[in-house]
């Protein structure tokens, strides 16, 4: 039974996860964009067995917005056991290419909106001298890769942020954890041409994020078989690589 | 990710791509997406029906599987509404701990909602409370050009009739209203025995149905001779007393599709005689857990490979029950003649309860269940041989199982299919439905 606060609490990620923490009766405070999918991910959550759980819509690239978020939050919750950050957007990176408002707007989306929100967060929780930042970043962001290296920095940034992050709070005994997902069956991915063994269920990753959360893991690959295929990825040396189209 | 699904049989072997829909607002978006690049489409759940039924006739199915959240539980009285792509399992897994279980279940719990009542199952205890649409409390139903409505026995009751049991073809539903039973524990106290022929089949489903919740045979399918009949009778009801545990044991999947069926005359003679032997001639109690009871199969993840590449056919029909006795046999003749058949061949008699749904295949009767591995020959000699037994006998099959009965069988044994192709939506058609129609 823990206290949560979810950002992005309709993307299929961390609603895989709100399941399995409703399932142990947490009390969660969910925001999004989309008032009618808060709406039923909070009906889901309340008939698998959450002991309560509040809606707050709000876009979380509205930087503006976030602290009266977390004010809301935290008399909600009275304590926050665990933020878990997931929103995000996967952007076309031809478009970005092409259009310098697209590039910043997605790498806002992505990236520094998260940093603002994380910057917010990690405050509060080192206040409370308790609890763990979870942050979904992804494997993209190990490799600017030229299919997707626009999401790809937006995602280094978070990483390198949260590991900066993490050595900091963990002076004041909040926890940071990094969780990369390789390609995962959600909306997001809808109409990708991916290849079926690399593709991940929601719930299989939701039940490694939250094990990795109980663990305190620095950073966390989903599935686990990423950590290996990024590390060698991380191997290939820039002459190839510039030449690859991966 | 657009998805390459296929029915449970893999025969025939159509793979359909899949639209997801995580949300409800995603349904009508989608199906226009699908009407649009490809004229027709048709819901598709879990994949759980056998053959050609779930498969549509553009080869583009809506999938529902993904729309799978909870809208209202109420744990007090026993209701649960949930979207359509939420499985029986899921609900279990909840409703269990709380002191409910299903009024009626098929032999998974990997069928969605909305595909329990499109193909209107039945279960063990059919005898007793007839076919899933007797745990329906409504449904809303969604058509291409229509506002969504909601449907039950008093709302729009021609759609209710016609959506259950109606294959898919009414419109989409988006969510079911179900009502739950309570249970005072997740154990079943089951009864087990041998019988050696049908007439004792018949006597022990006389003796058992009038005492038991729930009943079942299995029949050792190629047993002839003396033999022929011979088989376990299975009865069971939820235990009075000990604690509600939600099956925890992980399923051990078939890892691999071999590229031919494990399932041959050699292995399954010799695993019918294995297990007939096995079972003991007196009456056995035992409890088990309602995992066990109700879905041994499910143990298995995946065991539709063992029949390899080509896949196979499920064979289930109803024979009314005057007629039942001297059918079955002619049926059983026939299959121990030509070898072929499954490990898992099950008899059970169906009760008098009607279904509201217009194309439910359950008739009182007793009705015969069983899969052959596929090959050229099933479909000009076996079963062939079969379908004339059971229009002979003034019976049916199951139309969520099947994947070779000709149209006039099927239009002769369910006069309400003009009804149903008259309220069918025009932009949902499948593979099943094109063939026996026509």
């Amino acid at each position: 039974m823990k206290k949560i606060l979810i950002v992005g609490a309709t993307s299929a990620i961390a609603c895989a996860c709100a399941r399995l923490w409703a399932a142990d009766r947490s009390e969660l405070f969910l925001v999004g964009r989309d008032e009618k999918k808060l709406r039923q991910t909070c009906a889901d959550l309340q008939a698998r067995g959450a002991k309560r759980v509040t809606t707050f819509v709000m876009d979380a690239s509205d930087i503006a917005a976030h602290p009266a978020m977390y004010e809301k939050c935290l008399a909600t919750l009275q304590t926050v056991d665990i933020c878990l950050v997931a929103y995000g957007s996967l952007p076309n990176q031809h478009a970005c290419e092409q259009s310098v408002e697209q590039a910043m707007e997605q790498f806002a989306n992505n990236g520094s909106s998260m940093i603002a929100l994380l910057t917010l967060l990690a405050n509060r929780m080192a206040a409370q001298h308790r609890g763990t930042l979870a942050v979904i970043s992804s494997v993209a962001g190990d490799r600017g890769r030229p299919s997707n290296y626009l999401y790809g920095a937006a995602k280094a940034a978070v990483s390198t942020f949260c590991e900066g992050l993490r050595a900091r709070l963990f002076k004041s005994a909040v926890h940071v954890i990094t969780i990369k997902p390789g390609v995962v069956d959600t909306p997001m991915t809808l109409g990708l041409a991916l290849p079926a063994l690399l593709v991940a269920q929601p719930d299989t990753v939701a039940r490694r994020i939250v094990a990795g959360i109980n663990r305190q893991v620095a950073v966390l690959y989903v599935p686990g078989f990423w950590g290996l295929i990024m590390w060698l990825i991380r191997l290939i040396p820039q002459p190839l690589f510039k030449r690859l189209n991966l | 990710m657009t998805a390459s699904l296929a029915s449970w049989g893999n025969y025939p072997h159509a793979p359909q791509s899949g639209l997801p829909c995580h949300w409800q607002a995603d349904i009508g978006p989608q199906w226009q997406q699908l009407i649009e690049s490809h004229g027709t489409t048709l819901p598709f759940g879990n994949g759980r029906s056998y053959g050609d039924s779930c498969l549509a006739g553009s080869d583009h199915v809506l999938q529902l599987r993904p729309l799978n959240r909870f809208i209202e539980a109420d744990w007090e009285n026993g209701e649960v509404c949930a979207e359509a792509g939420v499985t029986l399992g899921e609900i279990l897994q909840l409703a269990i701990p709380r002191g409910w279980f299903l009024p009626v279940t098929p032999g998974t719990r990997h069928v969605t909602l909305g595909g329990a009542v499109a193909n209107d199952v039945h279960g063990k205890n059919h005898h007793r409370r007839g076919t899933f649409a007797h745990s329906l409390v409504c449904f809303e139903l969604h058509r291409s050009v229509q506002s969504p409505m909601v449907c039950s026995l008093r709302e729009n009751p021609q759609w209710f009739a016609a959506t259950i049991g109606g294959l898919g073809l009414t419109g989409v539903i988006t969510w079911v209203r179900i009502r739950l039973r309570r249970i005072q524990s997740s154990l079943i106290d089951s009864t087990r025995v041998r019988f050696d022929c049908l007439d004792d089949f018949f006597a022990l489903s006389t003796e058992m149905d009038a005492r038991h919740e729930y009943s079942v045979a299995w029949i050792d399918c190629l047993a002839s001779g003396n033999a022929q009949g011979r088989g376990c009778f299975t009865a069971g009801d939820h235990c009075e007393t000990e604690g509600l545990e939600v099956a925890a044991r992980r399923s051990l999947p078939v890892p691999i599709r071999p590229p031919v069926s494990l399932v041959n005359p050699l292995t399954l003679k010799l695993f019918n005689h294995l297990y007939w032997k096995r079972q003991s001639a007196n009456r056995q109690y035992r409890k088990v857990a309602y995992s066990s009871f109700f879905y041994p199969l499910d143990n298995i993840e995946y065991w539709n490979r063992i029949y390899g590449r080509k896949g196979f056919q499920q064979f289930q029909c109803v024979l009314p029950a005057s007629v039942a006795a001297a059918a079955l046999a002619e049926l059983l003749k026939s299959i121990a003649r030509s070898g072929s058949g499954s490990f898992l061949a099950v008899l059970k008699r169906c009760g008098d309860i009607p279904s509201p749904g217009w194309l439910s295949f359950p008739m009182p009767g007793t009705s015969l269940a069983l899969d052959f591995p596929q090959n050229t020959e099933l479909a000009t000699k076996l079963l062939p041989r079969l379908d004339a037994i059971v229009r002979d006998a003034g019976g049916r099959l199951y139309p969520a199982k099947d994947a070779h009965m000709s149209g006039s069988d099927f239009r002769q044994a369910y006069p309400a299919w003009k009804q149903l192709e008259a309220m069918r939506d025009p932009t949902l058609i499948s593979r099943f439905w094109q063939r026996v129609i026509r």
